[in-house]
C-alpha cells in the first residue's frame, strides 16, 4: 500500500503498524519520537498496535534544543 | 506621535511595503518583544529586531559570551568575551537602532520569575537550548495567553512553530514532557552549523513582525521544519489545539510551573 511520510509517497507492507514503521525509517530517538498520522498525534502506548491504512500521511516530530543537548540523546538513541 | 525625518529614511523600506505602510512601522514602534536567550537563535532575532524599529526589546540571559559562542551568535563580537551576553547584545542592538529600548535581564527564568518577566510584553521568543526552559516558557505563556515563538536547532536542523495561546497548539501539545534527565549521559559529541541560528532565528523574527503588525499567516497550528543538508523546508500540519493537553486544554492538569531539572551538561 502507499502511504506518505514526512511528505514523500512510499510503498509499504500491507498491515504495517506505527512502531514497523518507525525501525523502517530508522527514526532517530524512537522513545521520544511524536507521531501524527493524518493529522492526529498517536498515544505512544498505541505504536505496536496501530496499523497503517492506504492513503495514512504520518509525520514524525523530534525534540530539538539549542544544539547541545539533545545531540547525546541522539548518540544515546541509536546505541540501544 | 509624527516620524522624524530620520525615522522616515530609516524605515522608508518597510513604510513602502504595502502590508506594512506607516501603520505598521508605527505598530513596530510601539511594540514589546522579549527574547529569552541571546545565544544561537536569539542573536538573529534580536538584531532584526531591532533593525525593524520594534520600540521596546527585553532580552533575557544568565550567561557571559565565551569564544565558542562567535561561531554563531552574531550579536556578540570577540572583544565582548566575558560581557554579560544581555549587555553585550543590548550594547549591538542600541547601535544598530537608536530608537529602540532595550531591557536586560540577568537571568535565567524560572518559575518564580517568568510570569513577571513576559506580562509586561507583547511577544514571547524563545530562543534558549534546554528543555526545561522551553517547556516553562510554553507553560507561561499558555497561561498568560501570550503569543510565542518556540524554536530548537540542532546539528544541520531546525524547526518552529508560532503558539497563539486559546487558539492553536502548544509545545506540550506536541511534546507531553521533556525527555528524562538521565537520557543524557554527555554533551561531548554536540553541534550546530552557525547558520541555522540565523535560518530559524530570523523567522522567528519574521513571525514576531507579522504578528505585530497584523501582516499574513503566522506559523500556528503548523511546525516548520528544516533540513540544511537536503535543503528542504517542511510544515507539518498540527492537530487542532489541546485535545489531551495537560496545560492548554479547557480542563488543564497543570496550572502551576514547573522547574524541571537540567541535565549536568557543560553548554560550552
Ligand atoms: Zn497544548
Amino acid at each position: 500500500m502507499k502511504i506518505t511520510v514526512s511528505g514523500t509517497v512510499k510503498e509499504v507492507a500491507d498491515g504495517l503498524t506505527v512502531s514497523q514503521l518507525i525501525e523502517q525509517e530508522n527514526v532517530e530517538t524512537p522513545q521520544y519520537v511524536t507521531v501524527s498520522v493524518n493529522e492526529e498525534f498517536i498515544e505512544s502506548g498505541t505504536f505496536d498496535t496501530h496499523i497503517l491504512k492506504e492513503g495514512d500521511e504520518v509525520e514524525f516530530l523530534y525534540f530539538m534544543g539549542g544544539g547541545t543537548i539533545m545531540q547525546s540523546i541522539i548518540q544515546d538513541g541509536s546505541d540501544e | 506621535m509624527p516620524f522624524t525625518n530620520e525615522q522616515l529614511e530609516r524605515y522608508s523600506r518597510h513604510i513602502i511595503l504595502k502590508e506594512i505602510g506607516a501603520k505598521g512601522q508605527k505598530k513596530l514602534l510601539n511594540a514589546k518583544v522579549l527574547i529569552i536567550g541571546a545565544g544561537g537563535l536569539g542573536a538573529p532575532a534580536a538584531l532584526y529586531l531591532a533593525a525593524a524599529g520594534v520600540g521596546t526589546i527585553g532580552i533575557a540571559d544568565a550567561d557571559v559570551v565565551d569564544l565558542s559562542n562567535l561561531q554563531r551568535q552574531v550579536i556578540h563580537s570577540t572583544n565582548d568575551i566575558g560581557k554579560k551576553k544581555v549587555d553585550s547584545a543590548a550594547e549591538t542592538m542600541r547601535a544598530i537602532n537608536p530608537d529602540v529600548t532595550v531591557n536586560t535581564y540577568y537571568q535565567f527564568v524560572n518559575s518564580e520569575n517568568i510570569s513577571d518577566l513576559i506580562k509586561d510584553y507583547d511577544f514571547i521568543l524563545d530562543g534558549t537550548d534546554n528543555f526545561p526552559a522551553k517547556f516553562l516558557i510554553n507553560d507561561a505563556c499558555v497561561m498568560a495567553k501570550k503569543p510565542l515563538s518556540h524554536a530548537g536547532i540542532i546539528r544541520f536542523k531546525g524547526q518552529l512553530t508560532t503558539i497563539i495561546p486559546g487558539e492553536g497548539p502548544c509545545y506540550r501539545c506536541i511534546f507531553k514532557n521533556p525527555p528524562p534527565k538521565d537520557a543524557v549521559p554527555t554533551c561531548k559529541q554536540a553541534g550546530v552549523i552557525g547558520a541555522m541560528g540565523g535560518v530559524i532565528g530570523s523567522l522567528q523574527a519574521m513571525e514576531a513582525v507579522k504578528y505585530i503588525t497584523g501582516v499574513g499567516e503566522l506559523l500556528s497550528g503548523y511546525l516548520l521544519t528544516y533540513d540544511a543538508l537536503k535543503m528542504e523546508f517542511h510544515k507539518i500540519k498540527l492537530p487542532p489545539r489541546g485535545k489531551g493537553c495537560a496545560v492548554c486544554s479547557d480542563h488543564p492538569t497543570i496550572t502551576t510551573l514547573i522547574d524541571y531539572e537540567q541535565a549536568v551538561c557543560d553548554l560550552h
